[in-house]
């Protein structure tokens, strides 16, 4: 039934989410393609939505992906369960549990997760820049456009970071990607 | 005011006013439940941000929560999670509406191969981000290797390995480690 894939599709999300918003995407990109619910396009789309509109990008995912498959009650279904386990989690944590979390061995599980998550999402944005640029690995299919997109796109962030001293905001580069498709795909 | 309305209305705008989520959220937070409001202590909020760390799930909700909690138990703390959950949640679902349509137009589709290249570009970025913020010591280096060239496998010779099961991995070799040699020299972990 599609309410209680989506739940515990979610749910799973939910569960080993650690390091942040990135650290979801590779989680939501697995349960996404194991049942099939997005294309790996449409996927990466929405991923650039849910960054430039407001709240949590993983909760913003959830909310589109289940909207997406079973409309509304969809979305409420994935939305919640993709929020439950850290909202169990904290109450757990405050109320019962002060102290469980400088527990040694809760720490020592920290260590190995938390640069796993860091591996995970470098090989996540490895796979997808090489993808947009050159196609599969076996199948090479050189994409110009796309090479001339993300040689300009990288230029502007360091010509940013540069000159501000500040990183250049996710948004903004979405824009400028966003204006330099419509330009350069366009020809 | 009724203290739930206050709790949910004050989130909700926290929520509606954050882009990109994590780490913007905090200081609106900081700035709404601590400064404005008073409804926790600075030290507190630091604490959360901490215990937010090392727990699943988005930093803004695991904040919600316990703010919540904090005022008013469990019914506050739901009333306030659901508060921060709210206004994205409509967002994205009018999004989701007429994001097909919306795609048909050339134009729109084009913007989209564009951002589709963005998106690449800040999840390596974030990872080159996380990699810097990282201990530099061999375990977690050799962890964050192995685990990145598996991925990569998976994705590459679509392995039927999720990258759950690699997560659960490597917390248990860690584990191990831990257990046959004892704890690291510096103390402390990643998260102090």
């Amino acid at each position: 039934m599609i309410y209680l894939d989506l739940f515990f599709g979610f749910l799973k999300v939910g569960c080993f989410t650690f390091g942040g918003a990135y650290g979801a995407i590779p989680l939501i990109r697995d349960v996404v393609m194991f049942y099939g619910w997005l294309s790996d396009e449409m996927l990466t789309y929405m991923i650039a939505v849910s960054e430039s509109t407001p709240g949590p990008i993983m909760v913003n995912l959830a909310t589109y992906i289940g909207s997406n498959r079973a409309g509304f009650w969809g979305a409420v279904v994935a939305s919640l369960a993709v929020v439950l386990p850290s909202f169990l989690i904290i109450l757990l944590v405050t109320v019962l549990l002060k102290n469980a979390w400088e527990n040694k061995y809760a720490q020592a599980v920290l260590r190995g997760l938390k640069p796993c998550v860091i591996g995970i999402v470098l090989a996540t944005g490895i796979y997808m820049v090489f993808g947009n640029c050159f196609g599969k690995i076996f199948a090479i299919n050189i994409n110009l456009q796309a090479i001339i997109i993300t040689v300009l796109l990288v230029a502007a962030m360091f010509t940013y970071k540069k000159v501000t001293n500040k990183k250049l905001s996710p948004i903004m580069l979405i824009i400028a990607a966003a204006f330099l498709g419509m330009g350069i795909y366009a020809i | 005011m009724n203290i739930l309305l206050d709790l949910f209305l004050t989130f909700a705008k926290i929520g509606l006013f954050t882009f990109g989520g994590g780490y913007a959220m905090i200081s609106m937070i900081e700035n709404n439940c601590v400064e404005k409001k008073q409804w926790i202590t600075h030290d507190e909020m630091m604490n959360v941000t901490v215990i937010a760390e090392s727990t699943p799930g988005p930093i803004a909700i695991n904040c919600a929560t316990f703010t919540g909690f904090k005022k008013a138990g469990f019914i506050g703390a739901l009333v306030a999670t659901l508060g921060i959950v709210a206004p994205s949640f409509v967002v994205i679902y009018l999004i989701s509406m007429f994001l097909d349509n919306f795609l048909e137009l050339t134009i729109i589709a084009n913007a989209f191969k564009g951002i589709k290249i963005a998106v690449g570009i800040l999840i390596l970025d974030a990872a080159i981000t996380m990699i810097k913020k990282m201990h530099k010591k061999k375990l977690p280096g050799a962890i964050m290797i192995c685990s990145c060239v598996t991925m990569l496998c998976i994705n590459i010779f679509a392995w039927n390995f999720s990258s759950i099961s690699l997560m659960l991995s490597a917390a248990a070799v860690s584990l191990t480690i831990f257990i046959v040699k004892g704890a690291p020299e510096q103390k402390g972990g990643a998260n102090k």
